[in-house]
């Protein structure tokens, strides 16, 4: 990466020939390890359980291998200069899904989630490559901003007219498949957000009226506030409406996130905060499902007290606990007692149990690693869109994994909420890999050297920005 | 902006950082309080988990594991589980565990750090260890004797080797079968309500947890106190003593089930067990030395594990003349278990000398290497050799020509003493029978069992006899078992 930086440094005095090393290679042999690390996890599974290696085991390295491999050889085609570490992480992590997934169908033998998530794991990079190939260049999304929130609002709309599954309405049922819309809807959104705030942020940061007469404290004018506070309400409504709360949570955060950084007033993180404490209370009081989470968190042992055994929760941090440093080895854990949605919710208690904290602590700085590199091309781009959309996705794939883990291990109100790529669960599977296409096609911008025509605002601080995220 | 996103990338890493603090705290820090959760069932599920060790006779397994395929996988199995549930107990998924099967939990769950080849790591990967097994003392033959002999009858047998305190024998009449209980499911709560509504007690281990009045088996005791404190100096001199004898402060007067005990010799107050004499010995006696000399034998000994624990037998200390009375010929407060009575009739055949008794031999590793010995234990003099050797005689005398002539075996010296106790109110319930015994083969350098047994449904008309002629057959069946063996075959 010296190299990169010298390079780079040499590059604020023209010099058009000289490019960044694009790594291509370095990503090949990662996503080699990346496979490799998926297949021996799906050989110690069987070891563990009945001494042999699966049967399927050829197969399954075979079949990821060969995804993972068409992935890139996509990205080299089209997005060669792209970030090698994107595509890596998102292969190793939906591998290690898949294999914990594969480990927990032995438990369950007349309910297999393993066979329908490999063929999700393929759509989704499907949707990789063809978001690649196609999608030369992301400022073609700004155009759609519009259409873009329209079917955000239509897909999280659909479920209300579909039967209510384990409580909450937001599944819609095709042709025997169950589809998550809310899912989706999680990357049109940030689209639309990062086009609209990249259009009106000088109106949002430098109009409005100061509050208590402290310049920090300066709120915008209701006409620039309005639509953007009436889209999200929208949502936020139509989420509570479905019961989801961890998406619900999800959408506030990005949106915060996101007007921050496009205005960088303090201002909006207060209104924000007055917003969500608003919700809070407000859902609080409705729903009696919001306030039972409330109390499992902050006492998970209740029921065990009373008598009715232990709950979710408390069988959650049992198998986090009983994983200890170096985990029981897979295969070989518990965690199936926490019964409904271990597959899917509460898969991390699987690999804490059997991963440990050693291999929980890779999971989670693979999750971190992924937000960085999205958040570095964020600073590296030069359009206030791009930067807005990297910081946005970056920032659904920080929160989801903040608000579903922290969930699990009780370190705030569990919500459900799909643990991204290795959750069982199509559409999360799918809506992933978008992201990371997404990301993929913004880093690749990022690090070209072809420079997109300047934005006024950005090239004040662009150089140095790029230099560093480049570094 | 490139300020904001940083500012948005640091919250992140905050919210990152969170994340792993709390991950250590749940999965290092705070997991044992998670893993002793009562509503986890890892521990248990880990516990059966694997087979478990075995608890070995002369080799051989008495206890077993079975594949149940269950949650809870592998459930406890017995061989011949009520000839050896006094010394295994039994080991139940719901109802935890008793006697070997508790003492040695660690060694045959697999838990006991001393069966890791790598104790440290062990702590970091918390694995068990496959489960080590239990090598007993116990003589098949003896065992399989005595549990036939008790059959259809209340009562216990406890054998010992005098001369190194290993339990040859532990039998207790009715049993049960441990292995209805070893699982989870209805049927074993429903076996565990009726063995508990049982009026007959089948899982009370008499032979090591009931103690009995000894009655006249107590002699031995009085006798050895005599000659130890020089009351009584030659077995054959006629002993200062009336029939019936008036308790001493009292009007009470004790009487004999037999005839010609006044001034009779200790000889034959021994052999034909006069009451008198041995009353007035111990009186004469006195308090203190009777209790030290009890005490040696192993009464007033709370403390005794072998290695599950034994009821404490007892010899009061604190009676007027004619409570001591009554208690030197085995009643009053004085109480003993069969065991307790094996080791009276074992520090007899051994010179004087009361090994501790012990069950378990070796603890081994599933792979077979040794893990712990058992053996060795404490040695107590509770009498001088000479007295030894004169009471030896007495009770061979004893089944030579007295009460306990159904003891004896043709090509082995015997030694006995019968005894049947009164109990209840107003001694209303059936008497006791008891024999204790030794024997020593003619090609033996030193007597190889004591055995006492106690039956407890003796028929009450024939008086005393009924030890020699209930109890009797049984402690010769367990002699012979014993004196046939190499004595080699029985590890």
């Amino acid at each position: 990466m010296t190299k990169a930086g010298t390079t780079l440094v040499a590059a604020d005095t023209p010099a058009p020939a000289a490019r960044l090393p694009r790594r291509r290679g370095i990503e090949l042999a990662l996503i080699v390890v990346a496979v490799l690390l998926s297949v021996y996890g799906y050989c110690a599974v069987g070891l563990a359980r009945n001494g042999t290696v699966p049967p399927g085991a050829a197969g399954y390295g075979a079949g990821l291998g060969v995804l993972a491999l068409v992935a890139h050889l996509a990205v080299r085609l089209r997005a060669p200069c792209a970030d090698p570490l994107l595509l890596p992480i998102g292969v190793l992590l939906n591998g290690l899904g898949l294999v914990l997934i594969y480990r927990l169908d032995l438990e369950t033998p007349d309910d297999r989630a393993a066979p329908a998530q490999l063929v999700w794991s393929t759509l989704g990079v499907a949707l990789f490559i063809v978001v690649v190939l196609l999608l030369r260049d992301h400022r073609v999304l700004q155009r759609y901003a519009y259409v873009c929130v329209v079917a955000a609002l239509v897909l999280l709309a659909l479920p209300i007219f579909f039967p209510a599954v384990n409580g909450a309405r937001i599944w819609i049922r095709i042709a025997g498949f169950s589809i998550q819309p809310g899912e989706f809807a999680k990357v049109l959104l940030a689209v639309f957000f990062a086009a609209y705030l990249a259009a009106n942020r000088s109106a949002l940061a430098y109009t409005g009226r100061r509050v208590l007469g402290v310049d920090r404290l300066q709120l915008p004018t209701g006409r620039v506030l309005g639509p953007i506070v009436a889209i999200w309400l929208l949502s936020v409504g139509v989420l509570v409406l479905e019961r989801d709360l961890g998406t619900s949570l999800l959408f506030f955060g990005l949106f915060v996130v996101l007007l921050y950084v496009a205005t960088g007033r303090t201002g909006w993180i207060a209104i924000g905060l007055l917003l969500a404490a608003l919700g809070a209370v407000a859902v609080g009081q409705l729903e009696p499902h919001v306030h039972s989470r409330v109390e499992d968190w902050q006492h998970p042992f209740a029921s065990i007290e009373a008598g009715e055994g232990p709950n979710q929760l408390s069988q959650s941090l049992f198998a986090f606990a009983a994983g200890g440093m170096v985990g029981t080895g897979l295969g070989l854990g518990h965690s199936i007692m926490i019964g409904f949605a271990a597959k899917s919710d509460f898969i991390l208690a699987t690999a804490g149990e059997e991963l440990g904290l050693a291999g929980l602590s890779a999971i989670f700085l693979l999750y971190g690693l992924l937000v960085e590199r999205g958040f570095r091309a964020g600073l590296a781009l030069r359009d206030p869109f791009g930067r807005l959309l990297a910081v946005g996705l970056a920032s659904i794939v920080a929160l989801q994994v903040f608000v579903i883990a922290g969930g699990v291990t009780g370190l705030i109100p569990l919500t459900g909420m799909a643990m991204p790529f290795l959750a069982q669960g199509g559409s999360s599977v799918v809506t992933n890999w978008a992201i990371v296409a997404l990301l993929i096609r913004l880093s690749d911008r990022a690090r070209s050297r072809l420079g997109i025509p300047e934005d006024e605002e950005a090239a004040v601080t662009r150089s140095e920005g790029r230099a560093e995220a480049l570094r | 902006m490139t300020r904001h996103i940083r500012h948005a990338a640091f919250f992140c890493a905050l919210l990152l950082i969170a994340l792993l603090a709390n991950a250590a705290r749940i999965q290092v820090i705070e997991a044992r309080t998670y893993d002793d959760n009562i509503a986890n069932r890892r521990g248990t599920i880990a516990r059966y988990g694997q087979p478990r060790g075995d608890i070995l006779v002369g080799g051989t397994p008495v206890t077993g594991s079975r594949d149940t395929g269950e949650h809870l996988r592998y459930e406890r199995t017995y061989t011949n589980g009520p000839m050896y549930a006094p010394v295994t107990g039994f080991a139940s998924q719901v109802y935890g565990t008793t006697f070997l099967e508790h003492t040695e939990d660690g060694v045959l769950a697999g838990t006991d750090p001393l069966l890791s080849p790598f104790p440290m790591w062990k702590g970091v990967a918390r694995d068990r260890n496959p489960g080590g097994d239990v090598l007993t003392t116990l003589h098949r033959g003896a065992q399989e004797a005595a549990y036939e002999g008790l059959t259809g009858r209340k009562g216990a047998v406890a054998a010992v080797e005098p001369s190194t305190g290993r339990i040859l024998a532990l039998v207790s009449a009715p049993s049960y079968d441990p292995s209805v209980l070893s699982g989870n499911g209805p049927a074993v709560a429903r076996s565990w309500a009726t063995l508990n509504r049982d009026q007959d007690k089948p899982m009370l281990n008499r032979a090591v947890r009931k103690t009995y009045p000894p009655g006249s088996t107590f002699k031995v005791v009085t006798a050895a106190a005599a000659l130890d404190a020089g009351v009584v100096k030659k077995l054959d001199k006629r002993t200062d003593s009336e029939d019936p004898y008036t308790l001493p402060g009292t009007r009470t007067s004790l009487t004999n089930e037999s005839e010609g005990c006044t001034d009779v010799p200790l000889r034959k107050a021994f052999e034909w067990s006069c009451n008198t004499v041995f009353a007035k010995l111990g009186v004469r006696v006195g308090v203190k030395r009777m209790a030290a000399t009890a005490k040696a034998f192993g009464f007033n000994d709370a403390d005794l594990r072998i290695p599950f624990s034994v009821a404490e037998s007892t010899f009061d200390t604190k009676v007027d003349k004619a409570q001591l009375a009554l208690s030197s010929i085995g009643q009053y407060n004085t109480r003993a278990t069969p065991l307790q009575m094996a080791m009276v009739a074992a520090a007899v055949a051994n010179g004087g000398q009361v090994r501790s008794p012990y069950l378990v031999e070796r603890r081994t590793r599933a792979g077979g290497s040794t893990v712990a010995t058992g053996g060795s234990r404490s040695v107590r003099q509770a009498m001088r050799p000479s007295t030894a050797a004169l009471l030896k005689e007495l009770m061979v005398d004893v089944v030579r020509e007295g009460t306990g002539s159904n003891a004896w075996i043709p090509g082995a010296t015997v030694g006995g003493k019968t005894g049947t106790a009164q109990h209840g109110l107003g001694n209303s319930g059936t008497p006791y029978a008891w024999f204790v015994s030794w024997a020593q083969g003619d090609l033996d350098l030193e007597p190889k069992v004591a055995v006492a047994v106690v039956v407890e449904d003796a028929d009450p008309d024939r008086g005393d006899i009924s030890g020699g002629g209930d109890a009797a057959p049984i402690a010769r069946a367990v002699m012979k078992a014993v004196l046939k063996s190499p004595s080699d075959d029985r590890r």
